[in-house]
């Protein structure tokens, strides 16, 4: 990697979102500020900077492609940023927009949702942004947390690749300590086949993982599925654990339309 | 036979404040989200009372009420481990100095004494194999002054789980050594053997009454009952060459299929010590923290090296735990790295017992027991 400038630039771009993500930089607080001796924010409209052209050193986005004005967009932030780096399912993996794209009924939910469905310019299918431009690096996660960016912010100027942690939530829980929840209390928890990151937050309440950060390192979902079934879980309730908040990420999609056609996997 | 001293259970509160007083913190079996946890322990009341469990492939569940005992369940998914090797801690940090330099800290390695109640037979041989691997060759600082700030009260198993199977690999369910105390629980009470000199010390100062001789044997007895009453086995023998024979097994494809390669079977599986080591650069950019944290051979970044992880396949994984925990753990640390206390059963959740594979794998065509 090339040594950046004495104070690299930053822009954070917002796309097809619930701007939760950008929250991560805002909940540092005071580290915020920290963070701003090392680096400069030039474009963040959650935090009041409006320059979404400049040409900045690291671009953060979130949010989905869902428009054709999207699109656009990304190019463009693309051409103006040295590393892209997407944060969150949506800009990753489409997010829950992504649901829209499982039964291509795009046009009859939104006329019967919008009063008036002629101002709604949306495009059929929301994409992740690796879907139009090049991402140097991801962020998973739904909403992503301080430590992750901080840590991605850190490595990028020390000329480091950041680390793709994709191990298994249950790594992580069982570091934490956790009581497992599904060994416990036959709650179908989807921590042995997602990414950590959240530090075992839904077992650490104890309610079983729902996939928030994606698909992990070598996902099971096959086994994991069957499992399900074991639980008790009919189709379409093993269905819905897959497709729900990274519906458009591969591993889950696919085993979610499995388990919805009824069968599992190796049927 | 000698008969240890006796101590009514509504004495145990003694042995509590004798530890307090000499600085222990406590630590003993509560009742955490469905499971039997360690956890500190003010006052006697607070340890878990009545509770047995069932433990069975993927599958834990305790009973309240149906025993007036304190100790009549096998384990919970923690042992030892968590307190000697932290799941997560800091080895070190560096400090960026105003000339540009570097500078090194290690962490602090200062504990507070801790007394944990409850300590399983298998749990003591699980700490042995990692002394073994912590303090033998290179002393690792901080397993070396935990170890040492522990003061360990064993409760002889009466009442295994199905999962349990620590009379065949030799490391239960009697407590022989490497405690402190010994205890023997009856209905009333506890049978109290010091088995340290440190141990020793203690019983000196709890009202200990005479222990009746009868009651003793019967005590002993249900140990040696709950090690026979074990359903589960694993060969005696090395299985070191056998496993090594059968790398091409197509069971290890079979049970690949099922296995979700999530690490959670090395995470309770209390000698298993392998960890990955990150830096967490501060802020501002002038000061890096070096953690380490369990790992397990599950994960990609075991067997990553430049570039390229060498076991991508759940298959490979799964062939790493197997072959190294019964295997090359001989060559390592000249026994088997189990104990039997079957938290990998119980605790993986789509229930994959390696009792069952060892017996496929290392079993040959014929069906004799290679
Ligand atoms: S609670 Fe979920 S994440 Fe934790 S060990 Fe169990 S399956 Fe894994
Ligand atoms: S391999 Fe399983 S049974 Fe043996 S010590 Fe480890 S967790 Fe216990
Ligand atoms: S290689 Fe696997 S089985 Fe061996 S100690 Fe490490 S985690 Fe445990
Ligand atoms: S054997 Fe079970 S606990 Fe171990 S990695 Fe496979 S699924 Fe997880």
């Amino acid at each position: 990697m090339k040594a950046f400038p004495e104070k690299p630039t930053v822009a954070v771009h917002k796309f097809s979102s619930c701007d939760g993500c950008q929250l991560a930089f805002l909940n540092m607080g005071a580290d915020l500020v920290t963070l701003t001796q090392r680096v400069e924010i030039l474009h963040f409209l959650e935090a009041g900077l409006d320059n979404p052209n400049t040409p900045v050193d690291i671009a953060f986005v979130e949010g989905s492609l869902s428009t054709a004005d999207e699109i656009e967009r990304a190019r463009r932030v693309r051409s103006a940023s040295r590393y892209v780096v997407s944060i969150g399912a949506c800009a990753t993996a489409g997010g829950l927009q992504a649901l829209r794209n499982l039964d291509n009924s795009h046009d009859q939910w939104r006329d019967a949702i919008y009063a008036n469905p002629q101002f709604i310019e949306t495009l059929q299918h929301a994409r992740p942004i690796a879907s139009e431009i090049r991402v140097d690096y991801e962020l998973w996660g739904c909403p992503i947390n301080s430590r992750q960016l901080l840590a991605a912010i850190n490595a990028l100027l020390f000329g480091v690749p950041p680390i793709d942690d994709h191990d298994k939530v249950c790594l992580e829980c069982k570091r934490q300590q956790q009581v497992c929840v599904m060994v416990t209390q036959d709650k179908p928890c989807l921590g042995p086949v997602t990414r950590t990151g959240c530090g075992a937050l839904c077992p650490t309440f104890g309610r079983d993982c729902y996939g928030c950060y994606g698909p992990a390192d070598n996902p099971n979902t096959a086994s994991l599925s069957r499992r399900f079934q074991g639980l008790g879980l009919l189709p379409d309730a093993i269905a819905r654990r897959f497709l729900m908040i990274n519906s458009g990420a591969p591993a889950f999609h696919d085993a979610g339309l499995i388990a919805r056609s009824g069968g599992n996997q190796d049927d | 036979m000698e008969i240890p001293g006796y101590l009514p259970r509504e004495q145990l509160q003694a042995l509590l404040e004798r530890l307090q007083q000499q600085g222990y913190r406590c630590v003993g079996p509560r009742v955490r989200e469905g499971a039997m946890v360690y956890d500190d322990i003010n006052h006697a009341d607070q340890l878990a009372v009545g509770y047995t469990q069932t433990q069975e492939p993927g599958h834990y569940r305790l009973k309240a009420g149906s025993t007036v005992r304190q100790f009549a369940w096998a384990n919970g998914p923690q042992a030892l481990k968590p307190l000697t090797f932290a799941p997560r801690e800091e080895l070190w940090c560096a400090q960026e100095q105003p000339d540009g330099s570097l500078k090194f800290h290690p962490a602090a390695t200062d504990y507070e004494p801790v007394a944990v109640i409850g300590v399983r037979a298998c749990d003591l041989a699980a700490l042995r194999l990692q002394e073994q691997h912590f303090l033998d060759s290179c002393a690792d600082p901080q397993f070396a002054v935990r170890r040492r700030s522990l003061f360990l009260i064993a409760v002889n198993c009466t009442h295994p789980a199905q999962t349990c199977f620590c009379a065949s690999t030799g490391d239960g369910p009697e407590v022989d050594q490497d405690c402190d105390l010994s205890l023997y629980e009856t209905d009333e009470g506890f049978f109290v053997s010091a088995v340290s000199p440190a141990g020793q010390q203690l019983a000196l100062t709890l009202p200990l009454e005479h222990g009746d001789a009868e009651l003793f044997k019967q005590a002993c007895a249900e140990v040696t009952r709950a090690g026979e009453a074990q359903v589960r086995r694993v060969p005696a023998k090395n299985l070191r060459d056998s496993l090594f024979a059968q790398l091409d097994h197509p069971r290890w494809k079979e049970v690949a299929e099922r296995c979700l390669s999530c690490g959670n079977c090395t995470q309770v599986c209390p000698t298993c010590f392998c960890h990955s080591e990150t830096s967490v650069p501060s802020v501002d950019g002038h000061q890096t923290t070096h953690q380490r944290q369990w790992d397990s051979c599950f994960s990609p970044g075991h067997s990553y090296i430049h570039g390229i992880t060498l076991r991508k396949e759940t298959e490979q994984r799964y062939r790493q735990w197997l072959t190294h925990k019964f295997g090359s753990w001989h060559d390592q640390y000249g026994r088997s790295g189990c104990v039997g206390c079957g938290r990998c059963i119980s605790w993986c959740p789509v229930g994959i017992d390696p009792t069952e594979e060892l017996d496929v794998i290392c079993t040959d065509v014929t069906g004799r027991p290679e």
